[in-house]
C-alpha cells in the first residue's frame, strides 16, 4: 500500500493513520512540563553565561561566598552524621526492642515534620533568645527534619528479613558485630536516601536559618534580593546553590552503590524477634524521650505560653481569618494545579515506561532538589525580562509552587495509577471510548485516592512555604507563613502564635496519616 | 554415644503451647529428621537448639556441654553450630566469597584458600565467587548457604527445610548431594522437614512431632511399617485402615487370618497394612479359598496406579504402587498379604 493513496475504508470504518495516538499526546503532555521545570536551570546557565566570566568570577570568588560555603559545608557536615545515629538508634529502639510505647514513640518521632522548620526555630529564639550560629543551627535542623531519615530507616528496618541475623550468629558473630556488619550495610539505601533529603533541605532552608541569624546561600540569596531585587550578585549565589546541590544528588548516588538490598530468596519473613533491653529500659528510653521533648514539647510548650500572653486578643485581628482563607485557597489552587501537571509524567512512567519516560522523569525530580530561592530567582527574572504583564502574579506564584512540588504529586500519583490495571483501560476502548476518554474515565477514577493524596501532599508543603511565597506573592497577598514571618521580624512573637499554631494543625494530620499509611503499606 | 541430646523441653509463645515436654537423642555422626505438619513446632524445636531462642523448660546438651538449662542459655554465637535456611539467607549485601567467608576472620591466612575449597566442596564454579547473591539459581544459593555454615567446621549442622524451596528434580539431586557431603565431612545434621518423604530417604533417625508433641522416634523403616498411632501412620504415607480380632501373634480381619505383633492385646483392635503388601491376582475361580473382590476404580499415574476393590462386606480399599496390571472394573480378584499386619498400641 502507498502512503500517497487515500485512506483505506474497512467496511464503514476509518482506518485512522498510526501517527498520534493517545500515548502520544500523554507523552507531549509530559514533555511540555518537563520543559518547564528546566527553566530554573535554564535561567542559571543564561544568566551565567550573559553576565559574562570576569564578572562572574568576581561575584563567585569573594570572601562572603567562602564564608557562606564553610557555613553551608559545616552545617552539613555536623548535622547529617549526628541526623544518621539518632535516627538508626530510635528506629532501632522503636522497630526491634521491647521498648516500653513503642508504637506511640514511633509516632512522636515523625510529628515533628508537622511543625514548619522556622516554626520549630521561632520556638528556640523565644526559648532562649541568645541562640546563634552554626551548634544552633545544627540543634533545630535536628529537630526539624530528623523524621526524613528516621522514616526510611524505619520502615526499611520492618522490612529486614531475621533469618540473616539467625544465620550470622550461627556463624559466631555477637549481637553488636550482627549489628553492624548485617542490619547496618542492608540500611545503607535508607540512609543515603533520607540523608539526601536532609542535605537539600538544609540547603534550601531559609527561615530557620535567617531567625537564628546563621548564614546560608539561601539567607544571603533573600537577602541580596530584598536589598536589590535580581541584581547579579544574587544570581551568582543561585548559581553556587545550584551547584551544591547538585555536588550533594553526585555524592548520594556516589555512596548508594549498585548492591541489591533486597531479600533473596522466596516465602514470608518470620517477624523479628525483639532484642530484650532489660535494665538498660530506663536508660534507653531517655533517647525517644529526650528527642519528643526537645522537637515537639520546645515548640508546643513555647507556642502554649505565648497564645497564653495573648490570651483572646490575639485572635481578634482581621489578618488571621484573611491570611487562612489566602493560604486554603493557594494551596488548594495549587495541589490542584501540580497533580494536574504530574498526571501525563505518572501515567507514562507506569503504562510506558522506557527510555523518554526516563529523562522526562528525570526533569520532573530534578526540580525537586532545588531551593525555592532559586525557583523563586528564576521565575522574578523570567518574569521581568520576558513576561512583565505575570510578575508578581497569582499565575507566577502558583508556578513556583508547581515546580517546587512536583515530584511529591507524581510520587503519589505513581503509586496509585500503578495499581489501576491496564486491561480495564484497553476494556473500555474495546468498548468503544477513545484512549483519552478510557483513561480519563477508568484509570483516573480508579486513581481517585492517589489524586487526593497528591493534592494534600502539595497542598501541605504549600501551606508552610515561605522562601517563594516571601519573594513572588503578589503586594497584599497574605499567607499564614508570610504574615508569621513578619509579625516574627517585628519580634512580635505573641502577635505570630495563632499564625504558627494554624500552620501546625493543618499539617499535622496529615503528616500522621502519611505515617500510617507507609506502617499499613507493609502490613502493620 | 548420645551426641545431641533434649531433655523436656518445652516451650510457649503466649497462650500458644509450641513445644511439650520433648526429648530427643541425636548419635554423633548421625541424621536426624523432624518432621511433622506445619505448626507442629519443629522449626521451633531447631531454634531452641540453635540457640536463637531458649526453652522455657528441659535442658538441652550437646557433647556432654549443657546449651539450655530453662532460661539460662549459651547463646547461639558461641555454640559452634550451623544452620541453613529454607531460602539459604544470604546477605545481599556481600558477594559470595564474602558470604562464604562471614564466619571466617578476616584476615586470617589461607582465607581465600579455604574459600575456594568450600567452592569445589559444595561443587560450585569458583568464578561465581565475586557475583552477588540474586545473580545466583535457588541451588546455587543453597549450596552456598551450606557452604558457609561448612567454613566454621560446626559439630552439628542444622538444616530449616533447606529444599523445599527448589524445584522437584533439583530438589532430590541436592538432597543426595548434601547428605553425601555431610557424611563424608562426618557432620552430625538435623533436617527439619514437613515432606516425609524427604524425612525417610534422608535420616537414619526420624522423628515425628505433632502439636508439640515428639510422637515417635526411630529409625525410618521402624516407623513407616510400626508407626504408634493412625496419625503417625497416615502422616508417613498411605495406609490401609482395618478393623479387626486380635490372637497371640495373628489378627483376624476382611483379608483375612493376617500374622501380626499384637502386644498382647486381645478382641477389637485396629491394624494398619501400607498398600505395597496387598498384592491382587485375577481370580474367576468361585470355589477357591482366600479373599476376594472386585475392582471399581482404576487409576493410572505413569508409574505409579491405584486400583479400588470392593470386598464381599462393602469395604473398600485402594491399593496404590507401582505394577503392570491395570484390571478393567468389574474384574475379580484374589486379594493376598505380604508380610505382617501392624497393630496399633492400645
Amino acid at each position: 500500500m502507498s502512503s500517497s493513496s487515500s485512506q483505506p475504508e474497512i467496511g464503514s470504518l476509518r482506518v485512522s493513520s498510526p501517527g498520534f495516538t493517545g500515548r502520544d499526546a500523554v507523552a507531549l503532555a509530559a514533555v511540555l512540563v518537563s520543559l518547564v521545570a528546566l527553566l530554573p536551570l535554564g535561567f542559571v546557565v543564561f544568566i551565567t553565561a550573559q553576565t559574562g566570566w570576569q564578572t562572574v568570577y568576581e561575584l563567585v570568588v569573594r570572601p562572603r561566598v567562602g564564608e557562606l560555603l564553610v557555613n553551608t559545608v559545616l552545617l552539613e557536615a555536623v548535622t547529617i552524621p549526628i541526623a544518621i545515629v539518632l535516627a538508626v538508634a530510635l528506629a532501632w529502639l522503636t522497630e526491634r526492642s521491647d521498648l516500653p510505647g513503642a508504637r506511640l514513640w514511633s509516632w512522636l518521632a515523625v510529628a515533628p515534620l508537622g511543625v514548619p522548620a522556622f516554626v520549630h526555630s521561632y520556638a528556640w529564639i523565644s526559648l532562649v533568645p541568645g541562640m546563634r550560629g552554626l551548634w544552633s543551627g545544627v540543634l533545630v535542623s535536628i529537630m526539624a527534619y530528623l523524621p526524613f531519615l528516621y522514616l526510611p530507616v524505619a520502615a526499611q528496618m520492618r522490612r529486614l528479613d531475621p533469618a540473616l541475623e539467625d544465620v550470622a550468629a550461627s556463624l559466631g558473630q555477637s549481637p553488636s558485630r550482627v549489628f553492624f556488619r548485617v542490619i547496618l550495610p542492608q540500611l545503607r539505601l535508607a540512609i543515603c536516601g533520607g540523608s539526601l533529603l536532609v542535605g537539600l533541605h538544609l540547603l534550601a532552608e531559609y527561615g530557620l536559618y535567617a531567625m537564628i541569624e546563621f548564614d546560608t546561600f539561601s539567607t544571603a540569596i533573600v537577602d541580596q534580593f530584598q536589598s536589590a531585587y535580581n541584581g547579579p550578585a544574587a544570581n551568582m549565589l543561585a548559581g553556587v546553590l545550584v551547584l551544591a546541590c547538585l555536588v550533594l544528588l553526585g555524592l548520594e548516588n556516589r555512596l548508594r552503590g549498585q548492591e541489591r538490598y533486597a531479600r533473596v530468596g522466596s516465602g514470608a519473613a518470620r517477624p523479628a524477634a525483639r532484642a530484650r533491653l532489660g535494665r538498660g529500659t530506663l536508660v534507653w528510653l531517655a533517647l525517644p524521650l529526650g528527642l519528643a521533648l526537645l522537637s515537639l514539647g520546645v515548640p508546643l510548650l513555647t507556642l502554649a505560653r505565648w497564645l497564653y500572653l495573648g490570651g483572646a486578643a490575639a485572635w481578634s485581628s482581621d489578618d488571621i481569618g484573611s491570611a487562612l482563607g489566602q493560604t486554603l485557597g493557594l494551596a488548594l489552587l495549587g495541589g490542584a494545579a501540580t497533580t494536574l501537571a504530574a498526571l501525563p509524567m505518572a501515567w507514562l512512567s507506569v503504562r510506558a515506561p522506557g527510555r523518554l519516560q526516563k529523562v522526562l522523569e528525570a526533569c520532573h525530580y530534578y526540580v525537586g532538589s532545588l531551593p525555592g530561592v532559586v525557583v523563586a530567582l528564576a521565575l522574578v527574572t523570567i518574569t521581568v525580562r520576558v513576561a512583565l504583564p505575570l510578575y508578581q502574579t497569582m499565575t507566577t506564584l502558583l508556578l513556583a509552587y508547581g515546580l517546587m512540588f512536583l515530584p511529591r504529586a507524581v510520587v503519589g500519583l505513581r503509586a496509585s495509577l500503578a495499581q489501576a490495571p491496564v486491561e480495564l483501560e484497553r476494556a473500555a476502548m474495546a468498548l468503544g471510548r477513545p484512549p483519552l476518554k478510557a483513561i480519563w474515565q477508568v484509570t483516573m477514577r480508579l486513581s481517585a485516592p492517589g489524586v487526593a493524596a497528591s493534592m494534600a501532599l502539595v497542598a501541605l508543603g504549600i501551606t508552610t512555604e515561605l522562601t517563594a511565597t516571601l519573594m513572588l506573592a503578589p503586594n497584599g497577598t497574605v499567607t499564614l507563613s508570610t504574615r508569621f514571618w513578619s509579625l516574627t521580624n517585628d519580634i512580635d512573637y505573641v502577635a505570630a502564635a495563632p499564625f504558627a499554631l494554624l500552620m501546625v494543625l493543618l499539617s499535622l494530620p496529615l503528616t500522621l496519616l502519611l505515617h500510617y499509611q507507609s506502617r499499613r503499606s507493609i502490613g502493620q | 554415644m548420645s551426641f545431641l541430646s533434649i531433655d523436656k523441653a518445652g516451650k510457649r509463645y503466649g497462650a500458644m503451647v509450641a513445644l511439650d515436654d520433648v526429648s530427643l537423642e541425636v548419635a554423633s555422626g548421625s541424621r536426624t529428621a523432624i518432621v511433622g505438619p506445619s505448626g507442629s513446632g519443629k522449626t521451633t524445636l531447631l531454634r531452641l537448639i540453635a540457640g536463637f531462642e531458649g526453652p522455657d523448660a528441659g535442658r538441652i546438651a550437646l557433647n556432654g556441654t549443657v546449651l539450655a538449662d530453662g532460661p539460662a542459655i549459651v547463646p547461639a554465637h558461641r555454640r559452634g553450630i550451623g544452620f541453613v535456611t529454607q531460602d539459604g539467607a544470604l546477605f545481599p549485601h556481600l558477594t559470595i566469597a564474602d558470604n562464604i567467608g562471614f564466619g571466617l576472620e578476616r584476615g586470617a591466612t589461607g582465607r581465600d584458600d579455604r574459600i575456594r575449597a568450600l567452592m569445589r566442596t559444595v561443587d560450585l564454579d569458583p568464578r561465581l565467587l565475586e557475583r552477588r547473591p540474586h545473580q545466583l539459581s535457588g541451588g546455587q544459593q543453597q549450596r552456598v548457604a551450606l557452604a558457609r555454615a561448612l567454613a566454621r567446621q560446626p559439630k552439628l549442622m542444622l538444616l530449616d527445610e533447606p529444599f523445599s524451596a527448589l524445584d522437584t528434580g533439583l530438589r532430590e539431586a541436592t538432597r543426595k548431594a548434601v547428605a553425601a557431603l555431610l557424611q563424608e565431612a562426618g557432620v552430625t545434621t538435623i533436617l527439619v522437614t514437613h515432606d516425609q518423604t524427604e524425612a525417610l530417604s534422608f535420616a537414619d533417625q526420624v522423628a515425628v512431632l505433632r502439636e508439640g508433641r515428639l510422637v515417635q522416634a526411630g529409625a525410618p523403616h521402624d516407623l513407616y511399617r510400626r508407626p504408634r498411632d493412625r496419625e503417625t501412620a497416615l502422616f508417613l504415607g498411605e495406609a490401609i485402615l482395618l478393623k479387626g480380632q486380635a490372637g497371640v501373634g495373628w489378627v483376624d480381619c476382611v483379608l483375612g487370618r493376617l500374622a501380626a505383633g499384637t502386644h498382647g492385646q486381645r478382641g477389637d483392635i485396629e491394624l494398619m497394612l501400607r498398600p505395597e503388601q496387598v498384592k491382587f491376582t485375577p481370580s474367576a475361580d468361585e470355589a477357591a479359598q482366600g479373599c476376594f473382590a472386585s475392582v471399581v476404580d482404576v487409576e493410572f499415574g505413569g508409574a505409579l496406579r491405584a486400583v479400588t476393590v470392593q470386598l464381599a462386606d462393602g469395604n473398600r480399599l485402594r491399593i496404590s504402587g507401582t505394577g503392570l496390571d491395570l484390571p478393567p472394573t468389574g474384574t475379580r480378584v484374589r486379594l493376598s498379604v505380604a508380610g505382617p499386619a501392624h497393630v496399633f498400641e492400645a
